[in-house]
């Protein structure tokens, strides 16, 4: 499974839903506002963090440099558009709208 | 050819009401349900908010779909599931769901199917697509 | 892959309609491909030749319809367009109104379906 997450975690509970919804080996795409939960040493890194001990994380780059986030949280893979291709390729996708 | 219809999953996450969502949302699932698919349909987060009893939409002046809620079996939408954890965070219980339509040979009331949240990654890992409305 | 693509929110508004046009340009390069776009909410707006971006901004309605021309379907829903006054004389080229069983066809033929919205 693919999950798309596009909320800010700081003002949505969306990724935390997702995250509770997680399967083993899944992967969540952070995009639009939510890759605001990206970035490492904030009060919902802790959260990325478990999820990346059995899911992969990815970040949307385009979404990343837009809003000038650096600082990723070790573990989440940058991608781009063509890497979202592949991951919805790979996977059945559920948006977190 | 039962192994050929697809499952296609909804999942309601949104409140009723404040937005149209949740309201063409369940046009979509009316459709849906009359063609050859498998349809379920999960509610969580807000979206259990949706399947309240007694939600009366007069004084605002919107049609409201609570109506249309009542009868879903009817409309072959059976498989109706809401998270417990959601309700349980929202002060719902299983007590506060509307009625979604009744048994054919009981005529005994059908109530939402309450799930618990780790059922619905691999509820959802099965589906040929998902759709959230 | 057999891809559809659903965009629930109106342009401009929301980055919905753009991540749905970066995600659809790079299935296309992957040569991947799409059985169809489905507008519904106020996605329904993205497809209205009334717009008029300034100049040095993207042309939303333009863009899709550039899509259309290489023949991938478009398909505004007929509900929620007659709910919020968009009809088939204010459509850009290459789009179409129809159903909400044209949905339902992509749900169930495309191996993937992707849904951009709030």
């Amino acid at each position: 499974m693919l999950h798309t997450v596009n909320k800010s975690p700081f003002q949505n509970g969306t990724m935390e839903s997702c995250l509770r919804c997680v399967n083993p080996g899944d992967a969540v795409l952070l995009l639009e506002d939510g890759v605001f939960g990206a970035v490492t040493g904030t009060s919902k890194t802790a959260l990325i963090e478990e999820a990346l001990k059995n899911a992969e994380v990815y970040a949307l780059s385009a979404d990343l440099k837009a809003r000038a986030l650096e600082n990723i949280i070790p573990g989440i893979k940058v991608t781009d558009y063509a890497g979202f291709v592949d991951l919805v390729d790979q996977n059945k996708v559920h948006s977190w709208l | 050819m039962a192994e050929d219809i697809k499952k296609i999953m909804f999942t309601v996450r949104k409140a009723p009401h404040g937005s149209i969502y949740v309201y063409e949302g369940l046009e979509v699932k009316l459709i849906m349900a009359a063609y050859d698919a498998d349809i379920s349909v999960v509610f969580m987060d807000d979206g259990v908010f949706a399947l309240k009893d007694g939600q009366n939409t007069a004084e605002l002046g919107i049609k409201g779909f609570a109506a249309t809620y009542g009868v879903m079996v009817d409309y072959e939408i059976s498989k109706i599931y809401v998270d417990r954890k959601s309700m349980e965070d929202r002060g719902m219980t299983e007590n506060d769901l509307l009625v979604i339509g009744e048994d054919e040979d009981t005529e005994e009331p059908i109530k939402p199917t309450v799930i618990e949240t780790d059922q619905i990654g691999p509820m959802m890992a099965e589906q040929h697509n998902i759709l959230c409305f | 892959m057999k891809l559809a693509v659903l965009v629930l929110e109106g342009p401009y508004n929301h980055e919905a309609s753009d991540s749905a046009y970066n995600f659809i340009q790079a299935a296309l390069e992957k040569g991947h491909e799409i059985r169809g776009i489905f507008f519904y909410h106020d996605g329904v707006y993205n497809v209205t030749k009334l717009m008029e971006p300034p100049q040095d901004d993207r042309h939303i309605a333009n863009r899709w319809s550039e899509l259309g021309a290489k023949g991938i379907d478009i398909v505004v829903c007929i509900a929620a367009a007659k709910r919020r006054g968009i009809v088939d004389d204010v459509l850009v080229p290459n789009v179409r109104i129809s159903g909400l069983g044209q949905l339902t066809m992509m749900a169930i033929e495309a191996d993937r379906l992707v849904t951009f919205g709030d």
